[in-house]
């Protein structure tokens, strides 16, 4: 393991991004004192293609579909077909979205930290693909002055053919939905809208609108300049490429790695530093995501091929380690009461039956309720039941949390819980 | 299996944004919209049965929030939402 590290160190040094097969792609390996500017960016990726006449613009979203990149904020959608969706359509706009509300992740504010110019690489390449000529960039509000700082850097350069734009993200889980994050650049209000009309058709002021997470940008930076077949040089055939993962929980070295896809899930971990408790359980894709017992997981490929038959897939790239002395149905109890929080009140299935889920899950956890029965029956009336993800997320949640620990609700009846340890973070009271 | 009705087969669906559980949905069509423990009303999904079409176009046009639809196609469709 330290011998394929310094190996893959060796070559980054000698700006070997390039080459197939190195990681990491997206994050400077080891810090520098102007690791963010335009001059060592282009030093370590060479300059990103522009000019792009109507065939390249067809022959990238081309490349672009062969690479197989796929959406990088949870969902996962095939980019190339976003991509060639609003490249149809005239008058575009390009929204990269660094919202990031999800408070246990954060590699998404790791990248726009550190490679600002690699997001704004890729948000003017997707302008220039889709006919678009603004990005508006979407950031979380602690790494606003990076992006305005790295933007100012370009303009000064005459660098973009396209206006770029930078929003400070809304401050709410929720924020980060497509349509919300369109609503929120449009008028203020960081919540979703009702489909149809789709973002690709009707979006930002009417016109036809890309939103695409800002990670996903920084890998289209990196597939205009080095290709397809570089892309998947790491990853799996079905799910090409690398991604960045957000390790929390019980491990030595919590953070953001960057890690190929189908990486086994223990050897993440070891790359976190490996457990610093006995584990019981792993929360895998993040506040949307799954509990699963941390030994079935251990050796399983972090990829979605490698954790469907768990009932898990990688979401938007979190792995939290729930150490034994932890209590899993109080954390998602926990979280379900935050996520109940952040609904943004316009469905009604939502607004009432996320916090009603959340208290039974309440009671159970304090061992006051032995029967999933009625909690069972609101799940079924929550799932699906939205103009957005947020409920079946958060449903999502809540069954993957009674598959895992559903031996320990009569446990808990009895007076036993594993423990008080907490590991998921929750902001407490609701940020104006 | 879908009911050809030369649209294709027709499914209601309800905009929970508009929709704001008054429930006359549920009383008009209660073998197709049943009520949630909050009083918002549950679909199924399943394609009208074309004996309740004209009924359904009713209900449709008489609720007050202009929440509830009819759709024609297949099923629902995968819609890329999160970026």
């Amino acid at each position: 393991m330290t011998q394929s590290a310094s190996r893959s160190e060796r070559v980054a040094v000698a700006g070997g991004v390039r080459l197939p097969g190195t990681l990491p792609r997206l994050l400077p390996s080891g810090y520098t004192g102007d690791s963010a500017s335009l001059a060592s960016h282009l030093a370590r990726y060479g300059p990103p293609p522009s000019g792009f006449g109507r065939r390249d613009r067809e022959a990238l979203i081309a490349e672009v579909a062969r690479a197989g990149l796929t959406g990088r904020g949870g969902a996962g959608f095939p980019t190339a077909r976003k991509l060639a969706a609003v490249a149809a359509a005239p008058a575009a706009v390009v929204i990269a979205n660094g919202t990031e509300g999800e408070p246990a992740s954060a590699k998404d504010k790791v990248l726009m930290a550190r490679s600002p110019h690699l997001v704004l690489d890729g948000a003017v390449i997707a302008a220039e693909l889709t006919g678009a000529r603004e990005a508006v960039i979407v950031v979380h509000r602690w790494v606003r002055d990076i992006i305005d700082e790295a933007v100012a850097e370009r303009r000064q350069a005459r660098f973009d053919r396209v206006r770029i734009r930078v929003r400070t993200a809304a401050d709410r889980f929720v924020g980060g939905e497509a349509s919300a994050v369109v609503r929120w650049v449009e008028r203020g209000v960081p919540a979703p809208a009702a489909t149809p009309p789709r973002l690709s058709e009707r979006g930002l002021g009417g016109r036809p609108t890309l939103v695409q997470n800002v990670e996903t940008l920084a890998h289209l930076a990196l597939i205009a300049r080095y290709g397809a077949s570089w892309f998947r040089s790491v990853g799996t055939a079905e799910e090409p490429g690398s991604m960045l993962v957000t390790v929390l929980g019980a491990v030595r070295d919590p953070g953001v790695l960057e890690v190929a896809i189908g990486t086994p899930v223990g050897r993440v971990l070891k790359l976190a530093g490996g457990p610093s408790a006995p584990l019981q359980a792993l929360l895998l894709g993040g506040y949307f995501g799954d509990w699963v017992p941390a030994a079935e997981a251990m050796d399983r490929p972090f990829s979605l091929a490698g954790l469907t038959d768990l009932g898990a897939g990688t979401g938007a790239g979190l792995i939290a380690a729930l150490p034994t002395d932890a209590c899993g149905l109080g954390e998602t109890a926990r979280v379900a009461r935050y996520l109940a929080g952040e609904s943004a009140g316009q469905c009604g299935p939502c607004r009432f039956g996320l916090a009603a889920v959340a208290g039974e899950l309440e009671r159970i956890a304090a061992g006051r309720v032995t029967d999933a029965g009625l909690l069972d029956r609101w799940l079924g009336q929550v799932d699906g039941r939205g103009a957005c993800a947020h409920p079946s997320g958060a449903v999502r949640l809540v069954r993957s949390a009674l598959r895992t620990f559903g031996a320990e609700l009569n446990l808990h009846a009895a007076g036993w819980c594993c423990g008080t340890a907490r590991i998921l973070p929750v902001p407490s009271g609701r940020p104006e | 299996m879908s009911v050809w009705t030369g649209r294709g087969a027709a499914r209601l669906r309800v905009d929970f944004i508009a929709c704001d559980g008054r429930g006359l949905c549920a009383e008009a069509l209660p073998e197709l919209i049943s009520l949630d423990d909050w009083g918002f009303p549950i679909v199924t999904g399943e394609p009208v049965p074309p004996r309740r079409l004209a009924d359904a176009r009713e209900t449709v046009r008489a609720c007050p929030m202009l929440a509830l639809r009819l759709e024609y196609g297949p099923g629902p469709a995968s819609r890329p939402q999160q970026a």
